[in-house]
């Protein structure tokens, strides 16, 4: 649990820095809420049992109960976090700006969190939809196609095109014609190229897109981030609701990180822009667009858990914060142990006690050890005549006496220079 | 009755094939077609079940957390985590619903508020009723002998809410537990210490805490005549007295649960009484009560934890805060149009540098719509770029609340927003 509380407070940091608010939800909605909005994906709906009341499911997703929070209370306006995964900036603002700061926060958090190189795919709905459409492909077929093309992250794109031709049954010159474009990733000179492309520039709808994606790199290379991202013609991602922008970002694996191929290949991030979805909840159909941003931090809880275990750095992660035991090597000092205790705790150290009246020095030791506890207080008989107390340090031994009225500064000094 | 369920079932297919085909982008002709067997069938089921009725609404007993709700809950948490993790605690989590046989059995009468989830062909399942049996079932299945958990999560109760007091259907749960042998009342004054640490933190006004035991409890029933089958009735009026009268309570005693009345005057005359130590030491010499083992080993807990308790004491805090909904300290802004590129640059660079900013989305925002944006907001600190300050190689830095205004060389500013940042609170200016 320690190494998800660091990984979710890096990017809760990060997105408080962005200036987002947090909102909550219930984790349960009315079942009309969530019906017609995952596609496919419905079938994997939790529902709560019919028990009299409201028909009820568990949500699938942050996004659907944040477009619901929008329209409920009229919201046009908002940049906000959930929990500590989704990151959104709903409303109607200059175009590709939020879109921008979305990219730079994945960026920033995949920094931080130091989980090795890694490449934000980015493509939009519309690119797609045209792209589909100058190829040939039946209005009809879209959504299927789509999801094809977004098997290629597993897929070869032979198979991917057998099953265009076999299953979807389009025509082997109409899947080649798609091919021919999603094998093709880059930066943005291949935005421009494609701007230039006879096809897809007769097309409205990829005009739109490409123009978009245009400004959007612009801004990401004033936040410095563009050579991070590269524009992907294979990028469909699943979920229906996309209607601009989608972005994905994957960990490059590099040679050494042997022990995560079990792990595969996957995103740690993704998201993207959905400006029809507040409309569907708004009993006027009103629209506020969204963008926004997912953190897959369960996946980033493995791929970290995984390398603590076989990588060279491996080191023992202290599942408390503890800074200090309370201990001492006599018996019959349970008293003075507990009042040093509340000392201490009074002064917001955090600090630990054996429960027991007399404990062993050598448990106590262990105990340091087997906890990660840096610090021992001890208290004796010669140190209470003295006015002192023992402070050891676990790692190197030594001991040294402190004044009894100086211990909680000394404590406080050694924990602010570690 | 039958048909009008078949009915319904059937226009349910239909509609979905509807909305599945328009998904789909199917061929217009087509939808066009379904979509009119569909109003075929809902016609067939009365006027006025054509309309689709929709409820924007959050199921009952539950409720959203807007944003200054947020910060509100962010700053409880942090008072009582802190405290937790002060007493050396871990935290674990578990999910959100257990096995139904690992609940079933463990609340008697409550058992009946459990949500279940429905039957979908796997396991049978319902969400948490609170966080203790989970810790239990995690103790069990991971064979653990002791272990100091913290634990913060929402639990779920078919409940009557009362929302207005503050009882929801969904609601959190703060538990710290102590599991293990350890020597007497250690632990035990240690939970006490920690609750009034974070009673004091909290500044909720003047509290107390009661204490009981209850073994004491049943030596007292036992020594008044209370039958034994009959203790834990007993015992859940008598947890009634901080709401009801003891009159009413007695009344339930003797009239519902069939008390004599003489054996409740003697529980009355015991229930009445709340002390200090002083009041351990005097039932310890209760004729009655003395003579009852289990009473004895109860109130003998109960004075070693007085002990204890001095030992811990308490001690108090204040602070004073404005309640923020964010945490941003810095605006970027421009005086002048044209500046956007500027603005994303240096936000960036703040952002690079650990600093919370934020800047407008429009291209060309007017300085005073950026500066009341701040006040709305809260936000303490303008950066502002200007034509003539870029030749200088400035930044004009504003406090929102004095209004003044400082040049700050460029290389200096993360230094100097860090400075105004740093003391707490906050003296920005």
């Amino acid at each position: 649990m320690a190494i998800r509380e660091k990984i979710l407070n890096a990017v809760i940091n990060c997105f408080k820095r962005h200036g987002a608010k947090g909102i909550d939800t219930p984790v349960f909605e009315l079942k009309e809420v969530l019906t017609e909005k995952y596609g496919e994906e419905s079938r994997l709906i939790y529902d709560l049992k019919d028990q009299g009341g409201e028909l009820l499911a568990l949500r699938y997703d942050l996004t659907v109960p944040f477009a619901r929070y929008l329209a409920m209370n009229k919201i046009k306006k908002m940049k906000r976090y959930h929990v500590g995964k989704d990151f959104d900036i709903a409303g109607q603002f200059d175009p590709m700006i939020p879109d921008a700061e979305c990219l730079k926060i994945i960026h920033e958090i995949l920094n931080t969190l130091q989980l090795g190189d890694f490449l934000i795919k980015v493509n939009d709905r519309r690119v797609l939809d045209g792209m589909f459409a100058v190829c040939g492909v039946p209005d009809n077929k879209f959504r299927f196609i789509c999801a094809s093309v977004d098997k290629l992250g597993k897929m070869s794109w032979k198979d991917v095109r057998q099953e265009m031709i076999g299953k979807m049954g389009v025509t082997p010159d109409v899947a080649d014609q798609i091919g021919d474009y999603i094998q093709q990733c880059g930066g943005v000179s291949l935005v421009e190229q494609l701007l230039q492309d006879p096809k897809l520039s007769q097309n409205k709808q990829a005009l739109e897109g490409l123009g978009d994606l245009k400004l959007l790199f612009e801004y990401l290379t004033l936040f410095g981030i563009a050579e991070k991202i590269s524009f992907d013609l294979s990028l469909a991602r699943g979920l229906d609701y996309y209607t601009g922008v989608i972005y994905e970002a994957v960990l490059l694996q590099s040679p050494a990180q042997q022990g995560e191929e079990a792990l595969g290949v996957g995103s740690v991030a993704a998201g993207g822009r959905y400006d029809g979805l507040v409309g569907m909840f708004d009993p006027k159909g009103r629209k506020v667009p969204c963008v926004g941003l997912s953190i897959g931090v369960e996946r980033i809880f493995s791929i970290v858990e995984q390398r603590m275990e076989v990588g060279p750095l491996f080191r023992k992660i202290q599942a408390t914060e503890t800074q200090v035991l309370v201990a001492t090597a006599q018996k019959n000092f349970l008293r003075e142990r507990m009042k040093l205790i509340a000392e201490l705790w009074d002064a917001g150290i955090r600090a630990e006690m054996l429960y027991k009246k007399n404990p062993s020095f050598l448990n106590q030791l262990h105990y340091c050890e087997e906890t990660g506890i840096p610090l021992v207080a001890i208290i004796g008989e010669q140190e209470l005549k003295d006015g002192v107390i023992k402070l050891r340090s676990v790692a190197s031994r030594e001991e040294v006496d402190i004044k009894r009225e100086d211990i909680i500064t000394e404590i406080q000094r050694r924990m602010s220079e570690s | 009755m039958a048909d009008r369920a078949t009915l319904e079932e059937a226009v349910r297919l239909q509609g979905e094939r509807v909305r599945g085909l328009k998904q789909q982008k199917a061929g217009a002709e087509l939808i066009e077609e379904e979509v009119a067997k569909l109003l075929k069938l809902k016609a067939q089921l009365g006027p006025d079940e054509g309309k689709q009725k929709f409820v924007l609404k959050t199921p009952k007993g539950t409720r959203d957390y807007n944003p200054r709700q947020m910060a509100v809950r962010e700053k409880v948490f942090d008072v009582i985590i802190s405290c937790f993790k002060r007493h050396g605690a871990e935290v674990i989590d578990t999910p959100v619903f257990e096995l139904k046989e690992t609940l079933t059995g463990k609340y008697g009468e409550d058992s009946k508020l459990i949500y279940d989830l429905k039957d979908q062909g796997g396991e049978l399942l319902a969400l948490r009723y609170d966080l203790t049996v989970p810790f239990a079932r995690y103790l069990a299945m991971n064979k653990l002998t002791n272990i100091k958990r913290y634990h913060i999560a929402k639990v779920y109760r078919r409940d009557n809410p009362a929302m207005t007091r503050g009882r929801y259907r969904e609601f959190y749960q703060c538990d710290f537990d102590i599991a293990g042998q350890f020597d007497p009342m250690i632990p035990d004054a240690e939970c006490l210490k920690i609750i009034c640490e974070i009673l004091s933190a909290l500044q909720l006004g003047d509290f107390v805490i009661k204490v009981n035991d209850r073994r004491i409890l049943d030596g007292m029933f036992n020594v008044c005549g209370v039958p034994d089958s009959k203790f834990r009735t007993i015992c859940s009026s008598v947890d009634k007295l901080d709401k009801m009268s003891w009159e009413n309570v007695k009344n339930e005693m003797v009239e519902e649960k069939g008390l004599a009345s003489e054996v409740a005057d003697h529980i009355g005359a015991y229930v009445k009484q709340h002390g200090g130590v002083s009041l351990v030491e005097q039932l310890l010499q209760d004729s009655k009560l003395s003579q009852n083992k289990q009473a004895l080993e109860g109130l003998g807990d109960l004075k070693l934890l007085f002990e204890y308790l001095t030992l811990f004491g308490i001690a108090e805090k204040a602070s004073e805060e404005k309640l923020r909904t964010t945490e941003t300290q810095v605006l970027v802004a421009a005086a002048q149009k044209k500046l956007l590129e500027e603005r994303l640059k240096l936000v960036a660079e703040l952002w690079d540098r650990g600093i919370k900013a934020e800047l407008l989305y429009k291209k060309n925002p007017k300085l005073l719509t950026q500066l009341q944006y701040c006040e709305e907001t809260g936000i303490p600190l303008v950066a502002i770029i200007g034509e003539q300050e870029l030749k200088d190689g400035v930044i004009k830095l504003r406090c929102v609340a004095s209004r003044e205004e400082v040049d700050i060389r460029k290389e200096n500013l993360v230094e100097e927003i860090r400075k105004r940042t740093s003391q707490y609170p906050a003296t920005i200016c």
